[in-house]
């Protein structure tokens, strides 16, 4: 067997798949952060809540309602959003004019509701959810071997990405999006509803961790404290790229998973670690971030 | 000359007003001082321990983030630093009185702090929240791995020793007392620094930071003296903590330690010096009321809703309110 640093090329080319997958969900959950954050200007700690509540709803649906697979692909990331835009509407818009820093506040409140309701409900013993059998086996690719379901989440992810990035960049919604960034009170004055944009954009961001947790539920352990971990794992990643471009997240989401498969390759102990000392790197050298254009 | 006159009498009313509210506080203080001097004889001392040491941990935070406008989310690695470096020092070398360990874990939160600070100020606002906490996670990641630690079941059997010495602290009223004077200290240290020449700054960077920086203060050297204090401060509160319950964990470590002090000071009221002692001892009480009760599976969910109630209505806090009340109707 070829051998790269001492390491079968098998063995790195498997860490690779995972590194790039696991970065395929820092993407979606970075690009969600990006997005909420560009019109409400908040960091939406209920985000890994968020993104437990797609995996829980994906299994319990199927579970006690029998929904399959691809109808909780689309079905979770509705009712999620739909949950998001209630909170935006009955919590966060009732301190829109208030410093951000409650906004945050808000949102870590709510974060620990909803994780700590569901701990008693069910548990923080994963819950198992059946893969579709679409997805069972794999490819062999001669240097390794590829599961369908892997393959699979690195598409769905790219794709969802790559239409979010195209919908705020090329799109007329998209025009208005970064237009409130902008300045949202002329573009009230323009007669756009603004604060049904800004509801629709944080239920949109929402929906977007609901779609990683879908994708999650068969390959990681569902659990409601899942999201707080990847959550924080995610701010590094959002404070590496910054957040200034939707592509430099998804760009970022893609390579800290990439560097973070390596290291648990090469040196294993420190793999849960490389993501926050790679920030500790850029923030010394490079404060505003990879892609950042505020300090 | 009618006007001298005027100014004077204007003078000496300010002074004869400032000098009530002077006596108001004192009484107030020394109110407070005797219940906590008689509280000992009436509730369990450890409970009231723990209290002083989540107080002291709420007020070092609240320097930061209530009177400099700096959310730290990273507080609880500070707190379980100093524990632990504590912890370790007094259970293996036998030669250390109980001070000097404790002393030793403070050092360690202060160095840990300043590495914090000097990273964590290049970003502003809810970058800052974000940075800090994702380095209290890699120092949590830290923990978990490092056996000194003792990983996920913790540091256990800290012994109290003696304070210099002669002073046995496995008595829990000599502990209760010892605890006491460290916490009276420092929250007289932070009332000194908030009302000094530093502390206006500090404030002015809160209020407005474009401001004092076109001002001309260096607010980066203000804020990252700022970090360190309040690290420093929490670094002594975990020391504390460890010596107290002879036990330091991961859970001191943990985010959501970090958001317990947010919720404990906003809750008490941020920006006042009362407010995170109310707020800790609100919070660690109504823990210790719902791990009694049937509720005891609720208390996350429980305090995420207060957090949720008190940004929504009650942003200035417990003492906040307090006091806007009296201005209104007493004042």
């Amino acid at each position: 067997m070829s051998m790269i640093f001492g390491v079968p090329l098998a063995v790195l080319s498997g860490q690779l798949l995972i590194g790039i997958i696991n970065g395929a969900f820092y993407a979606l959950l970075s690009l969600g952060l990006a997005v909420i954050f560009g019109l409400l200007k908040i960091i939406n700690f209920a985000h890994g809540a968020m993104y437990m509540l797609g995996a829980m709803t994906t299994v319990l649906m199927f579970d006690y309602l029998g929904v399959n697979y691809w109808v909780a692909l689309l079905l979770a990331p509705l009712l999620v959003g739909a949950f998001g835009v209630a909170i935006e509407y009955f919590l966060l818009r009732r301190i829109a004019g208030q410093d951000h820093i409650y906004s945050l506040l808000l949102t870590f409140g709510v974060a620990l509701i909803i994780s700590g309701v569901l701990v008693n409900w069910f548990g923080v013993s994963g819950l198992r959810y059946t893969m579709p059998d679409v997805f069972k086996g794999g490819v062999n690719l001669g240097f390794m071997f590829m599961p369908y379901y892997r393959a699979w989440v690195i598409v769905a992810a790219l794709v969802v990405c790559f239409g979010t990035w195209f919908v705020i960049e090329k799109t007329k919604l998209g025009a208005y999006l970064r237009a409130g960034t902008e300045d949202s009170q002329l573009m009230q004055g323009f007669g756009i509803n603004v604060p049904l944009l800004i509801s629709l954009t944080y239920g949109f961001g929402v929906a977007l961790a609901a779609f990683a947790g879908v994708l999650a539920a068969p390959i990681y352990s569902v659990t409601p404290v899942m999201g707080s971990a990847t959550l924080i794992t995610v701010f590094a990643v959002v404070v590496i790229g910054g957040m200034g471009s939707i592509g430099g997240a998804i760009i970022t989401g893609i390579l800290m998973g990439v560097i973070e498969g390596l290291t648990k390759t090469f040196y294993p102990p420190a793999s849960s670690a490389v993501i926050f000392l790679v920030m500790v790197l850029v923030l010394m050298f490079r404060p505003s971030g990879l892609f950042g254009k505020e300090a | 000359m009618n006007q001298p006159v005027n100014s004077a009498d204007i003078h000496k009313a300010i002074v004869e007003e400032q000098a009530a509210q002077d006596r108001k506080k004192m009484m107030l203080n020394g109110v407070l001082l005797l219940i906590l001097l008689a509280a000992p004889f009436m509730i369990y001392p450890v409970f009231l321990m723990k209290i002083l040491c989540f107080a002291l941990f709420a007020v070092a935070f609240n320097l930061l983030f209530g009177f400099t406008g700096l959310l730290s989310f990273g507080h609880a690695a500070f707190l379980a630093t100093g524990g632990y470096t504590t912890g370790y020092l007094l259970s293996n070398y036998s030669g250390l009185t109980t001070e000097m360990g404790i002393i030793a874990g403070t050092l360690a939160a202060t160095a840990l702090g300043t590495g914090f600070a000097l990273l964590s100020i290049r970003r502003q606002g809810i970058y800052f929240a974000m940075v800090t906490l994702a380095l209290a996670q890699l120092v949590f990641f830290f923990f978990v791995q490092s056996e000194f630690t003792g990983g996920e079941d913790g540091m256990h059997g800290i012994p109290r020793g003696e304070l210099l010495g002669f002073i046995n602290l496995e008595d829990n009223l000599n502990m209760y007392y010892f605890v006491l004077v460290v916490f009276i200290a420092c929250y007289l240290l932070v009332q000194r620094i908030v009302s000094s020449p530093f502390g206006q700054v500090l404030k002015a960077i809160k209020q407005n930071e474009p401001r004092a920086v076109s001002l001309g203060y260096n607010v980066d050297r203000y804020k990252v003296l700022a970090f360190v204090i309040s690290a420093a401060l929490a670094g002594l509160a975990g020391s504390m903590k460890s010596v107290v319950f002879q036990l330091a964990s991961l859970n001191d470590a943990h985010w959501h330690m970090s958001g317990e002090v947010i919720l404990m000071t906003l809750v008490g009221g941020m920006g006042t010096l009362l407010g995170p002692v109310v707020g800790a001892t609100f919070v660690v009480n109504i823990e210790y009321q719902l791990s009694q009760g049937a509720l005891r599976d609720w208390v996350d969910p429980i305090l995420g809703g207060i957090f949720v109630l008190t940004v929504l209505a009650f942003r200035s806090g417990i003492v906040g309110e307090v006091q806007k009340f009296v201005k209104k109707n007493l004042g």
